[in-house]
């Protein structure tokens, strides 16, 4: 047997500690934690992911290098100098010169700021679309919802990088926009889905229905309960969705249906550089490595914000 | 009788952002060879998580069961048991009973993969022979054409049905201990009914111990032998079930007596509630825990918690209303068996 | 002279598609009438169609078929103003208290919310009206800058219970309000509700599997199986002598503090047949110990067998003779 605890005897308590003073109703419901709010809640869980935390710091520092270095360069991202044509890195180069001569360095970062905002760009473009579609297959339904949804499963039954080659070939140019509108023309299908299917679950909630029950106009429970109930989802599958983009316009380019020279992208970078991978590696490992670590970072911050936002998480 | 299973100063902590929430708090007990311990409490008191640390069901990271814990059964500490030793008793030694048999069933294995999985894993049995005592165990929780039922999936049960399912593949190895978490709660009146009836029956055929985990006071009076009524993660009154409603002595044990509506003397009349709701069990708590929604507070409760006082061999009741400094207080009208008239 | 109805519910029927072209029959030719002041429950199992009959009455499920008379007027005929009317004076509790607050907003935008859109009040006086109607349900002001996931199961019901109100409503569908509450909170939320119905002379339509608070809380008592109402009574004739088999059936599985009574328990057996398939004649024959070869053939219609008791039973007089 454990020891027995035993209450102390008699005379060890101070008069008066035995008066019945009843319940204290002001203490019984007080809040023992400090008050947080919803974002503030996720901001502290998604701190508690460092991995998630040191992703987001990392993307800050390539974005801000990306726009920063073309500008601060002493060397032109076009500017080609036959003189010093495919040199290892160096002082003067730090990540060496390609085979016309152009700063690797100045050029990795060039083409970052291409990859980089066709990603965000292109993950964007599909989430606004996606959710004006989903939305408003979800606040109709019946018959409205059906043939919306038809066409989504239509649509995402053709293959995307033939709607990809067919785009550039039909419209006969490889601008930036065409690239974007390529990849976006089907990508916002997933989104919709998404969308749709988490609007009609939060439609069918006890919450919505209170507001329906107090007659509450449709467009105001839309803007006050539906949005602000799917934005986390949508947050979160924006950052999913980034990597898709950069690695589809790296893709693109590397079979050179991307971005055009003299402009460059990572993808457009590592395509030059496998033509002298055996000799001169370094000219496709550095905007390899680039597109692997963004990409990385984008998956880790998404996990992060999935994990935040996530309220059947919070404890 | 003899001691089957015996709880000693268990302790659980769970990590959250805020600290340490310690939702049992050296707890001790003990459950005799067939008989039926009943753990009641309000959501959050700790009986659930008293239950899954006999089977050691707690998650790692989160549940953290703390050093000076104890949990003997049969004299042998299943806390300090390796992974084989304790997969040998769990599922067939100690079996375990939920709420919720849709999500405790896997829904991709038939009723009859099910139970006859768990009785391979504890017997060297063929498959016909396990399939055979799958069916004996099906007639046995009394559902209609067991043979039948043996191929079908849990979602083409209803839900009395998967909950008897359920107790199939709990009493597949014939426990000697039965833990049952809330089994009727999610199930209708009538259904409950029939439910409570085939355990009682089981459990008399079978001569196993039962530790029913309930909130409901109702099913306690009619099926356990000895109650232990949890607060905050303690243990706050404990006896038989002739001691704990005939002549309680806690006064949160009172409170939950007499908000039952039944207890109410007039239709519409107000019934009885306790302020408030039970405190955060971050909260180190080193005082009584029932002090703030208590009625029958004394300073001295805000000061120290209080040791049991020991009422009877059975009876026990953790409370400075016990203690001899204290003013008498009669067991409120309308409750217990004492003071009727 | 009696009380007016406020309510007048005459052969209301929900139907429901189901897969594969089925129909599930929720409600299937229900009639009741609820009285102005009065506390009318529906008791059953899960699956009778309790919770869709009370979100029919108040207009969330469109009715299939029958009539919803609300003082006196056809609820689907109603003009724009005079639904306005209904959707202000017509509210509803639920039974979770997890999900029938949006996560995303404050207590006292929760609260406000139905406020904003019947009531013109300034901002200030918005706030003002919060916080008296938060310390109506027992709760403090400072509960209006906290988010419902702060809250325990029970405030968060009185949340509910504020919200409601906050309409200066006539009428509460209250469904299950208490099912997912601890039996110490259970009773608070009970209190309040009687409490307030006191004070503001609201009508309750109170849904629960609950029996004994049923009985506590109600004046009237409509018994459903399977889409249907088999007994309609006074609260306690129903509870001293129940005459509708399934009733008798019900109330004996109640496990009560204090009495063993496992001896005298009707056990009813088999289950709940689906309401996609009810058996013919009387939905309850199939597991009712009286049944006759009548009761498989035609369904009972309610007769009233005692005043004010009425019962859908062909053997009621002969079983309770």
């Amino acid at each position: 047997m454990s020891q027995i605890k035993k209450n102390p005897p008699s005379d060890a308590f101070a008069p008066g500690d035995f008066e019945i003073v009843g319940a204290d109703t002001a203490q019984s419901e007080r809040f023992a934690r400090r008050p947080v709010t919803y974002w503030g809640d996720a901001l502290r869980r998604f701190r508690q992911n460092k991995l998630a935390v040191a992703a987001f710091f990392l993307l800050l520092l390539i974005t801000i290098m990306t726009i920063a270095v073309p500008m601060l360069s002493p060397y032109d991202y076009a500017k080609q100098d036959l003189k010093v044509r495919k040199q290892w890195p160096s002082a003067d180069h730090w990540f060496g010169t390609d085979d016309l001569g152009r700063d690797l360095f100045t050029r990795v970062w060039q083409g970052g700021r291409v990859s980089i905002a066709i990603g965000v760009l292109g993950a964007l473009i599909v989430a606004a679309v996606g959710c004006v579609y989903g939305g408003i297959a979800a606040y109709f339904g019946g018959w409205v919802d059906m043939l919306m949804m038809r066409i989504v499963e239509i649509l995402s039954s053709v293959p995307n990088l033939l709607v990809i080659i067919m785009m550039s070939i039909i419209l006969d140019s490889s601008s930036i926009p065409t690239l974007l509108l390529a990849m976006t023309i089907t990508g916002w299908c997933p989104v919709a889905r998404l969308v749709r299917s988490q609007m009609l679950q939060i439609s069918r909630s006890e919450y919505v229905m209170a507001a329906r029950v107090m007659g509450v106009p449709p467009l105001q429970i839309v803007l006050r309960h539906m949005i602000p109930n799917t934005l986390s989802l949508i947050i979160v599958n924006i950052t999913f969705r980034v990597p898709g983009f950069i690695f589809s316009e790296a893709f693109l380019s590397y079979v050179g249906l991307g971005v055009q020279p003299p402009n460059t992208s990572w993808g457009a970078l590592a395509s030059a550089g496998q033509a002298n991978l055996l000799f001169y590696p370094y000219m496709m490992l550095f905007p390899s490595l680039f597109i692997a670590l963004t990409m990385l970072c984008f998956t880790l911050m998404g996990d992060g914000l999935r994990d935040a936002l996530d309220p059947k998480l919070r404890r | 009788m003899s001691e089957l299973l015996k709880v000693e100063n268990l302790s659980v902590s769970f990590l959250s952002y805020a600290g340490e929430v310690r939702a049992v708090r050296d707890v001790s007990f003990h459950v005799d060879a067939r008989e039926t311990l009943a753990l009641v409490g309000e959501s959050g008191c700790g009986k659930t998580v008293t239950s899954k640390s006999i089977m050691r069901l707690l998650g790692r990271t989160t549940g953290v069961i703390q050093p000076g814990s104890h949990i003997y059964y049969k004299g042998e500490d299943i806390l300090a048991m390796d992974k084989k030793r304790l997969s040998q008793i769990r599922g067939s030694e100690i079996s375990m009973i939920f709420q919720d048999s849709m999500t405790s069933l896997n829904p991709t294995m038939t009723v009859g993969a099910q139970i006859t999985e768990n009785i391979r894993t504890h017997a060297r049995v063929s498959r016909a022979d396990a399939l055979r005592r799958a069916e004996e165990l099906l007639r046995m929780v009394e559902i209609p054409n067991p043979h039948e039922r043996l191929r079908n999936y849990p979602h083409q049960l209803s839900g009395g049905m998967r909950q008897r399912a359920m107790i199939a593949i709990a009493l597949a190895m014939d426990p000697s201990l039965l833990i049952a978490d809330e089994p009727t709660t999610a199930l209708d009146v009538t259904i409950q009914a029939q439910l409570l009836d085939l355990l009682r029956g089981l459990k008399d055929r079978l001569g196993m111990s039962i530790i029913l985990v309930t909130h409901d006071l109702g099913i306690v009076s009619d099926f356990a032998d000895r109650v232990q009524v949890m607060y905050a993660g303690r243990i706050v009154e404990r006896g038989t079930v002739e001691e704990i409603f005939q002549n309680p002595r806690h006064p949160y044990t009172w409170a939950l007596l007499r908000s039952i509506p039944g207890m109410a003397p007039d239709r519409k009349s107000r019934l009885y509630s306790l302020h408030g709701t039970p405190p955060d069990l971050l909260l180190p708590l080193e005082h009584c825990p029932f002090a703030a929604r208590c009625e029958y507070c004394m300073p001295i409760c805000k000061k120290q918690p209080p040791a049991e006082t020991v009422l009877s061999d059975t009876h026990g009741a953790a409370c400075w209303l016990l203690h001899p400094n204290a003013p008498r207080v009669e067991i409120p009208r309308g409750i217990g068996g004492v003071n009727r008239d | 002279m009696t009380e007016p109805y406020l309510f007048e519910v005459n052969d209301l029927c929900r139907y429901f598609p189901a897969k594969k072209n089925g129909i599930v029959k929720a409600v299937d030719g229900v009639s009741f009438r609820i009285r102005q002041g009065e506390t009318f429950s529906l008791v059953g199992e899960s699956g009778c169609g309790k919770t869709t009959c009370g979100r029919t009455l108040l207009g969330v499920y469109p009715k299939t078929a029958g009539s919803i008379l609300w003082k006196g007027r056809e609820t689907c005929q109603l003009t724009r103003a005079e639904l306005k009317q209904f959707k202000r004076e017509n509210q509803m509790i639920f039974q979770d208290p997890y999900s029938c607050l949006d996560p995303r907003m404050t207590i006292g935008t929760i609260i406000q919310e139905g406020m904003r859109v019947h009531f013109d009040l300034p901002p200030r006086a918005r706030d003002q009206r919060v916080a008296e109607l938060l310390f109506k349900v027992g709760l403090t002001a400072d509960f209006a800058s906290r988010f419902p996931h702060e809250l325990s199961g029970g405030q968060r019901q009185r949340v509910g219970i504020a919200r409601a109100l906050a309409m200066e409503p006539s009428f509460i569908v209250c469904d299950e309000p208490i099912a997912a509450l601890d039996v110490s909170i259970q009773a608070q939320v009970v209190n309040l509700m009687i409490d307030l119905q006191r004070d503001l002379g609201l009508t309750y339509l109170f849904i629960s599997h609950d029996l004994s608070m049923v009985r506590h809380i109600s004046d009237r008592i409509g018994v459903m199986y399977l889409g249907t109402l088999v007994e309609v009574s006074d609260t306690d004739p129903l509870y001293d002598r129940p005459m509708h088999p399934y009733t008798q059936a019900l109330f004996s599985a109640i496990p009560a503090v204090g009495r063993r009574q496992s001896g005298k328990r009707i056990r009813l057996e088999g289950e709940i047949p689906s309401p996609m398939d009810p058996p013919p004649g009387c939905r309850f024959s199939s597991r009712c110990p009286h049944a006759a070869a009548q009761c498989r053939q035609t369904s009972p219609s309610l007769r009233e067998l005692e005043p004010g008791h009425l019962v859908a039973c062909h053997r009621a007089e002969e079983l309770n003779g």
